[in-house]
C-alpha cells in the first residue's frame, strides 16, 4: 500500500506553512509577549520599535478592527492583551518588519511598565480563591455515600498529573494574504479551519465569506492546533488587513513553548469502596483542572474527564466532580486524550491503592471489574459492543501475564541493583465529540472529465493518515486506482462549517461524508449507464477495477470512458455530501445521555526495569491487544497506536513542564523539555489487532484510533512503581506523574 | 573585503558573499529555496534540519551528519553540502522505500532529517549493523511514530544494503541507488575549489559553534567572526611518552572513535555516546567545551578526573593551567582576553588504574546531565594511591572534588570509607534547583554516582546495600 503523502515526505517535498513561496514584499511578524504572569499594563511605548530600520508597523490591541476576542466556547480571551496580562507569554503586540530577524530585534525596543499582581499557578489554590471557569460539573449515578457504608474496604488518596507540551515538530504559524474587496486568505497550520476562520472574522469584523482558510497539512497537531492555532492566524490576518501586504507569522520554538497551552495538569482526590473480594462498589472523585488564564477548550476537556472517570470498569455508584480552575498559566488546551488520560490515571491509582490494602495484585481488581456488555456508565450510556473483557483475556493469554509475573519475581530475587516491574492497563475511550453538534462533516467530490478524482473534506492531515484513508474510501467505492484520487487541501470555501480534526473522529466523520458523496456519484453514474446503454432497472451495475460490470459481467466500458461519456452527456460529475452521526445526544443539565457513537477498547501490559542506584529506568516492553474494529489501513492504524503509546509513556515519565512560582516556564526549549527519543522507545512494542470486531458506526467498520492507545502509557507509571516497591517494599509512593528519574531516586531514598 | 564562500550544494556549485555566520539552515531554505530541510528548534535538539557535509580527506570525500541550524555557512567552504533534495532520484531510493513501506513517516516534518542521518550512517561506515544504524538516529526527534516503524524500516534497509555490499564507498551506494550518480564527480569538483581565507578577528572566535549558535545566532550575524577550523592533516590526538595532547579543535566524535585513546579507556565510546547527539558530536570540540565552562560539561568532567592541563596561547606565548584551577566562578576562568585555548593534555592512566564515568539526565541520550561524575583511581590492595574525582551540575562550574580526594588518599576502600567520603562531598558542593532537578536531588544523585563508581569498579568489595 503506497501512502502518497508519505512518498512526498521522504523526498522532503511536502509543503508546510513555512515552506510556501510568499510574494515579493511579504512582511514578517514577531509577537511581543508578557514577561509577567499577572499584572496591569501601566504604559507601553512602541515608538522606538516603530522607528527601527525595516519595521513597518507595530500593532496593539487598539488597532484591531473588529472585536479583540478569540475565545471559542467562552468569550474570555483577547487576541492582544489590553489593560491586564494574565500569563507569561500572553501576546501584547505584533511587530511587522521586512524580515523576521528585524522584527525580533525591534521587539526588544518596546518599553512596557506593569503593576505586578500576585499570580496563581496552582489549581487548588485557584479553587480556594473561587477562581472557577464554570460552576462545578458533577456526573453521578447511584448513591456513593450509602454505598461506602457497605464496602469491605475503602481507600482514599490524591493524585497529581503534569502538563505536557505537544511538541508538534512544526511550530504554530500562518500566512495571511489580502484579497480583493478587503478580504483575507489564510494559509494556516490549524486543526480547525472553521474555528480559525471564525476567530479571524471576529477580530477583523468581517463576515465569514470574506475570510478563506486553507490548510495543506500540519507537521503534527496532537490537539495543540485545535483551538490554539487561531491566535496566530488571527494575528497574521489583522496584520495583513491593516497593512495590505502578505504577512507571515511562524513562531520560533521557544516562543511557541512559552506562549501556548499544554495538556492540563490535574490534581484529584479519590475515594474508592470495594467488597472484600475486590468488586468495586463506589467511587468518588474530585478533579481540580488547571485551566490556565482562559477557558479555551477546558470545559469540554473537563467533561471528558468526567465521562472517563471509571475508565474501562463498571462501577454502580459514582460521583465525579470537575472543577475547572482559572490560573495564571497559558490557557491549557486539547491534547490527545482530551482529559481522558487524567481520569484514567486517577482511577488506576485508586485501584492500586485498593490492591495494596487488599494484598492482591492490581490486575485482580482490574480483571474483576471490567465492563461487560450493556453495563451502564454513570452518565447513562450503555457499554454496547463492549470488548473490554475480550481484549483483556486475549492479552492475558497472548502475552502470558502469569509468566511475566514469574519472570519479574525471579529477576527481582536475583538482582539487587536493578528491579523489574510490570502493570496491566485496560482502556475504554468514547468516540464522538461530547458536544453533539460537532459530530458532522462534509465532503465535496469532483470527478474530472479525464476520470481523475478530487476529494475535499473537513479533515486536516496532520500525520494521522486521514487523507490516505479518504483516498481508500473513494478508491473502494469507484473501484479505481488510488493514483487517480487526490485529496485536496482543507479549505473553508470548498467545505464550510467544519468541525476541527479532533476527538479521533476525522476519519469516521469525513470518511462517511466521502462515502456518501462517492455513493451519490456512483448511483448517478449507474443510472446514466442504464439509461444510456438501455439496461433494465433491475440490472446490477457495478464498478470493478476500473471497469463497468453489469450483472457481474464486464461490459467493455472503462472508468475513463464512462466518465467521458457522462461528461458529454451533461451528467453532474460533482457531489457534495454531509454526514451527521446518528443516535447521539446528551443532556447537559442532567448529565445523562448517549454521548458517544461507540467505544474503543484494549488492554496493554507494560514491563520496565529500574536502576536503583541511579533512579533511571528503561521501558522493556509494551504489548497491547487493541480493538481497531475492522482496520482497512493497517500500517496507518498500527502507526497511530505505536505513536500514541510513546506519547503516553513520555507524559508519564520524562516530559516535565516546570513553571516557577512566578508563573514563568522554565522548560521552554527542547534542551530542557525532553520528549522520548529513539533510545527511550520501548525495546519491544507489540500491538495486536483484536480479531472479530465489527463497528458499523465507523468508516468501513473500523474504529477511531488517534487517541485511545495513548492511555496505555499510563501502565508505565504503575510498572515503575511496582519495580520501586521491589526495592523498597516498606515504602508508600505518591501518585505523582511524571515519574522522572528525579522522583524515582528521591522516592527510593528520601525518608 | 568580503570573503567568497564556495561550495557544492547537492549537485549545484554555490558561491556566496553572505555573512559567514549565516546558518546553513537559513541559507538553504531562504536563499536556495530548498525547503526539505526543516526548522524544528534551532538548538540542535530535534534533528529536523540535519544535513550531510562531505569533506576531502586523503583523496576521499568523508561525509558527516550535522545540524544545519548550528552550522555557519562559512564552514561549508570547499565542502559538499547534501540536503534531502540531494539524495532524491526519479524513483524512491531504498531508504525512502523502506520508510514508506513501514509507515515510518507520519506528519513528515522530521522525516528528511531522519533520512539524512541514516544516509550519513551508510556513507560514514564500512560495516553495518541495524543497531548502529538506529543509534545514528540519536539526534532526531519524531513526535508521531513512537520510533517503532522507524526502527523496523532501518533494520530492513540495513539488512538489504549489507546483503548487497561489502565495503563502504560512494560508488557502491550509487550502484545501489542509495545516492544519485552525481556523487561520483564530487571529489574531483571539491579539489578544484581554492582554500578559504579566514579573516583574523578579535571579535568572536567560533569553533564547533554548537552552543554559540544556540545562544547567540542573531548576535553573530552582526559580529566579525573567525572560524577555528583544523586542517585535516594536523594530528588531533597526539601521544608523547606518558602524555596525551588533544588539539582544542578536536571534535567529540574524533575523541569517541580514537583508537589510540581506546587503548587507555576501553569504555570511551560508551562514555561519549551520552555527549549530545551524533550531529552535535561531529561539530562540538574539546576547546569549545572547556571555554563554554558549563557546570555540567561532559568533556570537562572527563578531563577533570584526568587532572588535565589547559594550554593557552597568545602570540606564541604559551601558558599552562591545570583545568581544576581554570574555573573561578560561573562562566569565569583564568584566561587573558587575547589568549586562546590551543590544546589540553593529561597524563595517561597507569596500568592497573581504574576509570569510570557516570551521567544521569532526565532523558538518557541527547540531554544535559542533571549530574555527571568521573573518577580516576590508582590503588594497591585497595589502598588508594592516587585519585581524582570530578562532579558536574553541583557547582557554578565543572567541579574537581579536592577535599574528597585528600580524604581518600592512602585509605583503604571499604563501605564505611565511602560513606564518610560522601559526607565530605556534601560539603564540597553547592547545587541549585533548576529544570534539571532540585538541589536536593542533585545532592542525592551525586552521592549515588559516587557509590556507583565503586560498585562498578569493585563489585566484590562494595555493594549497594552496604553503602546506602
Amino acid at each position: 500500500m503506497k501512502n502518497y503523502d508519505m512518498t512526498r515526505h521522504v523526498r522532503g517535498e511536502s509543503l508546510f506553512a513555512d515552506d510556501f513561496i510568499v510574494p515579493e514584499g511579504t512582511l514578517y511578524a514577531s509577537v511581543f509577549d508578557s514577561s509577567i504572569a499577572h499584572g496591569k499594563i501601566l504604559s507601553i511605548d512602541i515608538s522606538e520599535a516603530e522607528k527601527f530600520p525595516g519595521v513597518k508597523k507595530v500593532i496593539l490591541a487598539q488597532d484591531i478592527p473588529g472585536q479583540n476576542q478569540i475565545g471559542g466556547i467562552i468569550q474570555d480571551e483577547p487576541l492582544l492583551a489590553e489593560n491586564e496580562v494574565h500569563f507569561c507569554g500572553q501576546p501584547i503586540a505584533i511587530v511587522l518588519a521586512e524580515s523576521l530577524l528585524i522584527a525580533r530585534e525591534a521587539k526588544k525596543k518596546i518599553k512596557i511598565e506593569y503593576k505586578e499582581l500576585t499570580p496563581i499557578t496552582d489549581a487548588r489554590e485557584a479553587y480556594a480563591k473561587g477562581m472557577l471557569i464554570i460552576p462545578p460539573r458533577i456526573f453521578s449515578n447511584g448513591n456513593v455515600e450509602e454505598a461506602f457504608k457497605h464496602c469491605g474496604v475503602v481507600v482514599e488518596g490524591k493524585i497529581e498529573t503534569g502538563a505536557q507540551e505537544h511538541l508538534y515538530l512544526e511550530t504554530q504559524g500562518a500566512i495571511a494574504f489580502p484579497t480583493e474587496g478587503n478580504g483575507i486568505k489564510i494559509i494556516s497550520s490549524t486543526q480547525g479551519p472553521t474555528a480559525t476562520q471564525r476567530a479571524a472574522c471576529k477580530v477583523l469584523g468581517l463576515p465569514m465569506h470574506q475570510v478563506e482558510v486553507d490548510v495543506m497539512r500540519l507537521g503534527g497537531g496532537f490537539g495543540g492546533k485545535e483551538d490554539q492555532a487561531n491566535a496566530w492566524a488571527a494575528m497574521a490576518a489583522v496584520s495583513a488587513f491593516l497593512i495590505k501586504k502578505t504577512v507571515k507569522l511562524i513562531l520560533p520554538r521557544q516562543e511557541d513553548m512559552r506562549m501556548t497551552g499544554k495538556r492540563h495538569p490535574y490534581s484529584a482526590d479519590f475515594k474508592m469502596g470495594l467488597s472484600n473480594d475486590g468488586k468495586i462498589l463506589a467511587y468518588e472523585v474530585t478533579f481540580f483542572q488547571n485551566a490556565g488564564a482562559a477557558a479555551d477548550l477546558s470545559t469540554a476537556i473537563l467533561d471528558r474527564t468526567l465521562f472517563h472517570a471509571t475508565n474501562s470498569y463498571f462501577v454502580p455508584n459514582v460521583k465525579a466532580t470537575g472543577l475547572s480552575c482559572r490560573t495564571n498559566l497559558p490557557p491549557n488546551t486539547a491534547f490527545r486524550g482530551f482529559g481522558g488520560p487524567q481520569a484514567m490515571f486517577t482511577f488506576e491509582a485508586a485501584i492500586q491503592k485498593a490492591a495494596d490494602k487488599l494484598g492482591v495484585a492490581a490486575s485482580v481488581i482490574q480483571e474483576k471489574n471490567l465492563l461487560k456488555e450493556k453495563d451502564e456508565f454513570h452518565y447513562g450510556q450503555l457499554a454496547e459492543n463492549s470488548k473490554a473483557q475480550a481484549c483483556w483475556f486475549k492479552a492475558k493469554e497472548k502475552f502470558h501475564f502469569d509468566q511475566i509475573k514469574k519472570n519479574v519475581d525471579t529477576f527481582n530475587t536475583e538482582n539487587k541493583i536493578y528491579k523489574k516491574g510490570f502493570a496491566c492497563m485496560p482502556i475504554c475511550f468514547g468516540i464522538s465529540f461530547t458536544n453533539t453538534f460537532m459530530n458532522q462533516a462534509g465532503a465535496l467530490v469532483h470527478i474530472y472529465s479525464d476520470g481523475s478524482v478530487g476529494v475535499s473534506t473537513a479533515a486536516v492531515e496532520m500525520g494521522q493518515g486521514v487523507n490516505e484513508k479518504i483516498r481508500l474510501v473513494a478508491a473502494e467505492i469507484f473501484s479505481i486506482d488510488k493514483a487517480k484520487i487526490k485529496v485536496e487541501t482543507t479549505n473553508t470555501t470548498r467545505v464550510a462549517n467544519t468541525s476541527p480534526t479532533a476527538a479521533s473522529s476525522a476519519a469516521d466523520l469525513n470518511g462517511k461524508a466521502t462515502e456518501l458523496a462517492c455513493k451519490n456519484l456512483a448511483e448517478r453514474l449507474m443510472t446514466f449507464i442504464k439509461e444510456e446503454l438501455n439496461f433494465s432497472s433491475s440490472d446490477r451495475i457495478a464498478f470493478r477495477d476500473e471497469q463497468v460490470y453489469c450483472n457481474d459481467r464486464a461490459i467493455g466500458l472503462t472508468w475513463t470512458e464512462l466518465i467521458q461519456k457522462a461528461f458529454f452527456t451533461r451528467v453532474n460529475l460533482s457531489a457534495q455530501a454531509h454526514y451527521a452521526v446518528p443516535g447521539i445526544y446528551f443532556d447537559k443539565e442532567k448529565n445523562k445521555g448517549k454521548a458517544f457513537a461507540y467505544y474503543s477498547f484494549g488492554t496493554a501490559v507494560v514491563e520496565v526495569t529500574v536502576d536503583c542506584i541511579r533512579g533511571t529506568y528503561v521501558v522493556d516492553s509494551v504489548k497491547a491487544v487493541h480493538d481497531f474494529g475492522k482496520s482497512f489501513a493497517n500500517v496507518i492504524d498500527r502507526g497511530q497506536a505505536e505513536g500514541a503509546i510513546m506519547q503516553g509513556i513520555g507524559w508519564m515519565t520524562m516530559e516535565e513542564i516546570i513553571y516557577n512560582t512566578d508563573g514563568k516556564l522554565l522548560t521552554d526549549a527542547l534542551s530542557t523539555y525532553k520528549v522520548p527519543d529513539i533510545h527511550s522507545a520501548p525495546k519491544e512494542i507489540e500491538v495486536h489487532f483484536l480479531e472479530n470486531s465489527d463497528n458499523p458506526l465507523g468508516i468501513f467498520n473500523s474504529k477511531a484510533i488517534g487517541e485511545p492507545p495513548l492511555m496505555y502509557g499510563i501502565g508505565t507509571f504503575f510498572a515503575l512503581q511496582n519495580a520501586m516497591k521491589a526495592f523498597r517494599p516498606e515504602k508508600e509512593f505518591e501518585f505523582s506523574a511524571p515519574l522522572t528519574p528525579e522522583k524515582v531516586l528521591l522516592s527510593l531514598y528520601k525518608e | 573585503m568580503k570573503n567568497i564562500i564556495h561550495f557544492i550544494c547537492n549537485d549545484q556549485e554555490i558561491t556566496t558573499e553572505l555573512h559567514p555566520a549565516t546558518t546553513v539552515l537559513d541559507f538553504v531554505r531562504k536563499n536556495l529555496h530548498l525547503t526539505g530541510t526543516k526548522e524544528g528548534c534551532r538548538e540542535g535538539d530535534c534533528g529536523a534540519c540535519t544535513v550531510l557535509v562531505g569533506e576531502l580527506l586523503d583523496g576521499r570525500v568523508i561525509y558527516k551528519s550535522v545540524n544545519s541550524c548550528l552550522l555557519p555557512v562559512a564552514s561549508l567552504h570547499g565542502k559538499h553540502l547534501v540536503t534531502v533534495e540531494g539524495i532524491n532520484q526519479k524513483e524512491l531510493n531504498p531508504l525512502q522505500h523502506a520508510f514508506v513501506d513501514e509507515g515510518a513517516s507520519q506528519c513528515g516534518f522530521c522525516t528528511p532529517g531522519f533520512l539524512m542521518s541514516l544516509t550519513g550512517y551508510f556513507l560514514a561506515n564500512d560495516v553495518y549493523s541495524a543497531e548502529e544504524a538506529i543509534t545514528s538516529l540519536d539526534g532526531n526527534i519524531c513526535r508521531c511514530t513512537g520510533y517503532a516503524s522507524i526502527k523496523r524500516s532501518t533494520e530492513k534497509v540495513t539488512a538489504e544494503i549489507t546483503m548487497n555490499k561489502n565495503h563502504s564507498s560512494v560508488e557502491k551506494l550509487v550502484e545501489l541507488k542509495v545516492l544519485p550518480d552525481y556523487f561520483l564527480g564530487i571529489q574531483k569538483r571539491l579539489t578544484a575549489i581554492p582554500p578559504f581565507i579566514n579573516t583574523p578577528t578579535n571579535d568572536v572566535l567560533v569553533s564547533g559553534g554548537t552552543d554559540l549558535f544556540v545562544q547567540q545566532w542573531e548576535k553573530l550575524l552582526s559580529s566579525d567572526v573567525e572560524f577555528l577550523q583544523r586542517d585535516n592533516t594536523e594530528s588531533a590526538i597526539r601521544i608523547e611518552n606518558d602524555l596525551c595532547f588533544i588539539d582544542a579543535r578536536t571534535t567529540i566524535s574524533e575523541i569517541k572513535s580514537s583508537a589510540s585513546l581506546k587503548k587507555y579507556f576501553p569504555q570511551l565510546a560508551n562514555y561519549f555516546q551520552y555527549f549530545g547527539s551524533l550531529p552535535i558530536r561531529n561539530r562540538a570540540t574539546v576547546g569549545g567545551n572547556i571555554i563554554n565552562a558549563s557546570p555540567i560539561g561532559d568533556m570537562t568532567n572527563f578531563l577533570l578526573a584526568l587532572d588535565a592541563q589547559v594550554h593557552l596561547n597568545e602570540k606564541d606565548n604559551e601558558r599552562v593551567v591545570p583545568l581544576k584551577n581554570f574555573y573561578t566562578g560561573y562562566k569565569q576562568f583564568d584566561k587573558k582576553e587575547n589568549e586562546i585555548i590551543t590544546s589540553t593534555s593529561f597524563k595517561l592512566p597507569e596500568t592497573n588504574s581504574h576509570f569510570n564515568y557516570e551521567k544521569v539526565s532526565k532523558r538518557t541520550f541527547l540531554d544535559i546531565a542533571s549530574v555527571n561524575a568521573s573518577i580516576y583511581l590508582e590503588e594497591e590492595n585497595l589502598q588508594i594511591k592516587n585519585v581524582h574525582l570530578s562532579a558536574g551540575g553541583v557547582a557554578p562550574y565543572p567541579l574537581y572534588l579536592s577535599k574528597t580526594k585528600e580524604f581518600l588518599l592512602k585509605k583503604t576502600i571499604s563501605p564505611q570509607l565511602l560513606k564518610q567520603a560522601a559526607e565530605i562531598i556534601e560539603e564540597e558542593i553547592s547545587p541549585i534547583s533548576d529544570a534539571r532537578g532540585s538541589a536536593e536531588y542533585k545532592r542525592l544523585l551525586l552521592r549515588q554516582l559516587f557509590f556507583a563508581h565503586f560498585i562498578k569498579l569493585f563489585p566484590e568489595i562494595i555493594s549497594l546495600e552496604e553503602v546506602v
